[in-house]
């Protein structure tokens, strides 16, 4: 799974779709999530790292880091040619 | 921060020559001088001209009604004479016509209302005999693509498109096929479009459209998803000299784009080259196309002109009023390339102050 290529992405957390016009403002966390995707990463490395750099337990990042993914399919802003995740 | 990027239009095709330093004066009349809510196209394509590499332009406005803002407007036309409805026939339109050009020799005349269209159309010759050209659609081009005709359009075309129903009567209204699930659109032919949950409101929005625009009004399928819309120009042969899509960011009460966004969206403009390829269009047009969830493009509309808001195609690399222009005048016209996506438009509303004088000239002289 990796982010849609001609999504635009600001330093600032905007996020802009050209192909819907869609815009968004992520935060700081969101941010960080969607550069990680943006350079292919893996849930597994994105999860190792943020539970690394963050106070918080595995079963909370792991359900508000899948939510925040879906969020992200949602939008149509994953690419759907590398596959759909399956959600624990 | 984002910078609009620019896609390639046609990969393979070099890009637009750089501007002209001797410009070529020409003379253009321009309707749709309403500025309002609901804007009429002239104001953004006289600006447009005005923005021109190639012309350097005098502009006639020619208004039917005595507060069109761009009557008023600095910077937009230097002259502005009032003209007659179309409702008072083509006699009285050409005999003002004629006056207005024996002043003022106009080269290119640009329609921008839907409802003048049929007249200017039926008055090509006449024009043609006074010396000015237009670059209007064909008369079965115009006809085929009506609100009213859109399914048949869509079987010539294999465009997907809602399905339609014509009412030229209240008593119709009961005769829509039980296939038409709510909510239904009802729209006039021109302008206007509602949704209705129920019979009551369908007889409530005819008589509302049937009163504005007159019949028939056109009960069409509601198609779930996002608005988003396409400016083209087409030039006769089946070329597409130019396509911005466009998605509306913010939408008045009115239906109308007060905000709005470029695409890069290749099906949008593929769609577009087919159409106009297919259909030979002549002229500039705007389709106006759903886009469902599914990403299927459902054509609602094809609006046979310039919509309001093509100075958002200017702005992003596309001239289209100054390649119509040339159409018009019968230079050769390269195709745009590209446009940058990502260009934003916002509509604003600004006080005009005018004096008591010039509103007498308009209402009294016809002109100022």
């Amino acid at each position: 799974m990796r982010l849609k290529k001609n999504i635009a992405l600001s330093e600032t957390g905007f996020v802009f779709d050209p192909n819907t016009g869609d815009s968004f403002s992520l935060n700081r966390i969101g941010l960080e999530i969607v550069e990680k995707l943006r350079h292919d990463k893996t849930d597994q490395e994105i999860l190792n790292e943020l539970l690394e750099n963050y106070e918080i337990d595995k079963a909370s990042l792991d359900k508000y880091y899948f939510d925040f993914v879906s969020t992200l399919q949602y939008y149509q802003l994953i690419d759907d040619t590398t596959g759909h995740r399956e959600f624990l | 921060m984002i910078l609009p990027v620019t896609v390639n239009f046609y990969e393979n095709l070099d890009s637009q020559p750089a501007g002209r330093m001797n410009k070529l004066n020409i003379t253009v009349a321009v309707t749709g001088l309403n500025n309002i809510d609901s804007p009429g196209p002239g104001v953004p394509v006289i600006r447009a001209l005005r923005e021109s590499d190639f012309f350097n332009v005098r502009i006639i406005g020619l208004a039917y009604e005595n507060l069109e803002p761009g009557i008023y407007m600095p910077g937009i036309a230097d002259k502005v004479y009032m003209i007659p409805y179309p409702s008072d026939g083509v006699e009285a339109l050409l005999e003002r016509l004629e006056y207005i050009n024996s002043r003022e020799r106009i080269d290119v005349l640009i329609p921008n209302f839907d409802s003048e269209l049929y007249t200017f159309m039926k008055s090509d010759k006449r024009l043609g005999e006074m010396g000015i050209k237009t670059f209007l659609p064909e008369l079965a081009q115009y006809e085929e693509r009506h609100k009213a005709n859109l399914s048949g359009f869509g079987k010539k075309y294999n465009v997907k498109v809602p399905g339609n129903f014509e009412l030229f009567s209240h008593s119709d209204i009961q005769k829509i096929p039980s296939g038409f699930t709510f909510p239904l659109m009802v729209k006039g032919k021109f302008y206007d479009a509602y949704t209705a949950e129920n019979k009551q409101q369908i007889a409530f929005f005819y008589n509302k459209i049937a009163a504005k625009w007159g019949l028939p009004v056109i009960i069409q399928e509601f198609v779930r998803g996002t608005e988003v819309n396409v400016v083209a120009l087409g030039d006769g042969q089946g070329n597409t000299i130019g396509a911005v899509p466009m998605r509306k960011q913010y939408i008045t009460d009115k239906g109308k784009a007060w905000g709005g966004v470029t695409l890069d969206d290749k099906n949008m403009l593929e769609l577009t080259r087919r159409i106009i390829s297919e259909t030979k269009w002549r002229g500039g047009m705007e389709l106006e196309i759903i886009k469902t969830a599914s990403n299927e493009l459902y054509l609602i509309e094809i609006n046979p002109r310039i919509p309001a808001w093509v100075y958002l195609a200017v702005g992003a690399g596309q001239n289209l009023p100054e390649a119509l222009v040339r159409l018009a005048l019968g230079l050769d016209v390269e195709p745009f390339t590209s446009y940058k996506v990502g260009k934003m438009f916002i509509r604003y509303s600004y006080d005009l102050l005018v004096d008591i004088g010039q509103y007498e000239l308009v209402s009294t002289k016809r002109e100022n």
